[in-house]
């Protein structure tokens, strides 16, 4: 079928994956300085989205928890990061870690009782999360600024850098992005990952090996809460202004969106998703005003059926079209088992997130969520 | 004290339309195994319909059954065509395909209607019935009289009647149900046209309350989950019971706690039903989930 074949780990499949690497970062890097300022900031809201939508991508496909609550963990984000802008004098970028640090403790707090529920019930209680930050946001009004929202100071652009406000905006926010999506990488790799997908098909058996399940849960929970707050910190970067209606019940339906449409069990999905749920409805409205919300629930449950692993599962039934990327040849064990070589660990390793056939969050992620 | 009687008799007719559509989760979730997060939109689309006819001349209570009957057949239109390919996959994929439809409705309504706010007729006579010296609007009444003959009835149909036998089997067991010759899915599209149906009378009675715009049914629907998610997923007393713990709370809240005020009274079913399922995650009334290892 492919053109190609090369072995998962060998020289050629790691040049490839640096080849692909360093073709995608000059893209994303040269896009700014070839796109108008509302492309660029369109772009800026979708990572914003897209780094939200990571931590729910952890969540639902690496746990099968189903959050709908994480449109309150970016709102709680953005106004974390919006009130520290606003009332203090602190350097902007600490605005990140104090809307991570803010909705992390949120996360955790309400993930120690919430994972105790499963899936359906889990949806329920984020639900009413989602819910209940509207009212009380415009409640708390000497933090948030009530009904009439709250301005913050735009991250100026440094005197080094000869860019417009625009693209330093998008700049910043992609190496945030980058940031983010390579923990998300790594966590999914170490031990949290190997804990996690244990959970994910076969409670008991996890627990019986060691893992302790509703800790590990509770922690996921917060991270990917903490995930949201540095998505909602962007977006108030972005913005400039964080007011109610910018955080409704509908964007916590949106990143589910996003993590289904990107691909569940991939990190990478949510990026893709954050951008269909961006632009789709965006070009929905360009094609006809009134139909908007018809057309982008209908390529919402049209890629459902037709993309069942999402968009990163199209982009490696593509990718395998070209290359295909086979398993090394297991090595023959020797009888008196010595510890394998570190590159032929390495080796394995890679092999699984690149070689596995169908998408990790399919079908077991399933098994986990039926309530 | 009298004031303190209205105040339940109201929270108790806003339980019911909260149970009415509660009792539609229900009906979906237990044949199914679907949270229809879209159970909302599809009832204020029907609630449109009604509306619509009233509006170019039909008798009010003629447009109401018509909107009905539209949303029986919608509801089973829908199992068909959008439900049936993704039943009994990833529960996932069943989430996103209700939360398209959820967007997709609210926009057809709102590209058909408009977004502007509409008044929707009375249902029932405005004023209120002297009870003793307690006065009780008989609106509320009539909910709440509408709602438990719905309850009698849904309880003849699944508990007298052949039909209810299999949209019990279907639900139960569907393959056990298919070999003893049920058509199990013709029984699945039937539930999703009642709890249509159910829906739709939920938003006819909220309707003159709330006025009628394409958002209707959003808070409605998040009562609606509260109140079944209390009285445990899949229990019909349940959903009926928990919705009426809800509405009558929110609504004591609401006019007793000055802090919560109208605002904020959303805070209080929620903060029940976070308590409630963590005592007791099956809910007051439902089963518990078993589990084999």
């Amino acid at each position: 079928m492919s053109l190609v074949r090369i072995t998962a780990g060998s020289r050629a499949h790691l040049a490839l994956r640096a080849g692909v690497a360093l073709i995608v970062a000059i893209v994303v890097i040269a896009i700014p300085f070839n796109s108008n300022p509302s492309v660029n900031g369109n772009l800026t809201l979708v990572m914003s989205y897209a780094v939200a939508s990571m931590g729910l991508g952890l969540l639902v496909g690496y746990a099968g928890q189903i959050s709908l609550g994480q449109g309150a963990f970016f709102a709680i984000g953005a106004y974390a990061a919006a009130a520290m802008l606003a009332k203090t004098g602190l350097p902007y970028l600490l605005a990140l870690p104090v809307a991570a640090a803010v909705t992390f403790a949120i996360g955790l707090a309400f993930g120690i009782p919430a994972v105790r529920l499963r899936g359906l019930y889990l949806a329920l209680v984020t639900l009413a999360l989602a819910v209940a930050v509207g009212p009380v946001i415009k409640r708390a009004e000497p933090i948030t600024g009530g009904v009439s929202g709250l301005s913050a100071p735009q991250p100026p652009v440094p005197g080094w850098l000869a860019v417009d406000p625009d693209q330093w905006l998008y700049l910043l926010s992609l190496v945030v992005t980058a940031l983010m999506l390579l923990l998300a990488a790594n966590l999914t790799r170490g031990s949290l990952g190997r804990a996690l997908v244990a959970i994910r098909d076969g409670e008991r058996a996890a627990r019986t090996s060691g893992v302790h399940v509703s800790r590990t849960k509770a922690l996921l929970f917060a991270v990917a809460g903490a995930y949201a707050g540095v998505g909602g910190g962007l977006f108030t970067y972005a913005q400039g202004f964080v007011a109610p209606e910018s955080f409704t019940l509908l964007l916590s339906f949106t990143f589910l969106g996003a993590v289904v449409v990107g691909g569940l069990g991939t990190v990478i999905g949510s990026v893709l998703g954050a951008l269909f749920v961006v632009f789709v409805p965006q070009y929905a409205g360009d094609v006809s005003q009134a139909l908007t919300g018809v057309i982008y629930g209908c390529t919402l449950i049209a890629v459902v059926y037709l993309l069942p692993g999402g968009a990163a599962g199209l982009l490696r039934r593509l990718r395998r079209l070209l290359v295909d990327v086979v398993e090394p040849a297991p090595a023959v064990p020797e009888p008196e088992s010595s510890p394998p070589p570190p590159e032929a660990q390495r080796g394995v390793h890679d092999a699984v997130p690149t070689s596995d056939p169908a998408p990790a969050g399919g079908d077991p992620a399933a098994r986990g969520l039926r309530p | 004290m009298e004031r303190f009687l209205q105040v339940v008799v109201d929270g108790i007719a806003d339980g019911s339309v909260y149970a009415a559509l509660a009792l539609a989760l229900v009906l979906i979730f237990r044949s199914t195994g679907v949270v229809n997060f879209a159970q909302g939109e599809m009832a204020m689309f029907s609630t449109f319909v009604a509306w619509a006819l009233a509006d170019a001349g039909v008798p009010l209570l003629l447009a109401v059954l018509g909107a009905l009957a539209f949303a029986f057949a919608a509801g089973m239109v829908v199992e068909r065509v959008l439900i049936r390919p993704v039943e009994g996959g990833n529960p996932l994929s069943l989430v996103i395909v209700t939360l398209g439809l959820f967007i997709v409705v609210n926009s057809a309504a709102g590209w058909i209607w408009g977004f502007n706010i509409k008044e929707f007729p009375a249902l029932f006579p405005g004023g209120v019935a002297e009870i003793g010296n307690v006065s009780l609007s008989i609106e509320s009444l009539g909910i709440i009289a509408v709602l438990l003959v719905v309850v009698g009835l849904l309880w003849l149909l699944f508990t007298k009647t052949p039909i209810g036998l299999s949209m019990r089997a279907a639900a139960q067991s569907p393959s056990s149900a298919r070999l003893v010759g049920i058509p199990v899915g013709r029984m699945f599209m039937l539930g999703w046209g009642l709890a249509s149906l159910l829906g739709a009378l939920a938003g006819v009675l909220v309707a003159h309350r709330l006025f009628l715009d394409t958002n209707l049914m959003a808070g409605v629907l998040v009562y609606s989950f509260a109140g079944a998610a209390l009285g445990g997923f899949d229990s019909p007393i349940g959903a009926v019971v928990g919705s009426w713990i809800i509405g009558v709370t929110e609504a004591l809240a609401g006019t007793y706690i000055d802090v919560i005020g109208s605002d904020l009274k959303v805070l209080v079913p929620l903060g029940i039903i976070f308590v409630v399922l963590l005592v007791r995650p099956s809910g007051l009334f439902g089963s518990p989930e078993v589990t084999r290892a």
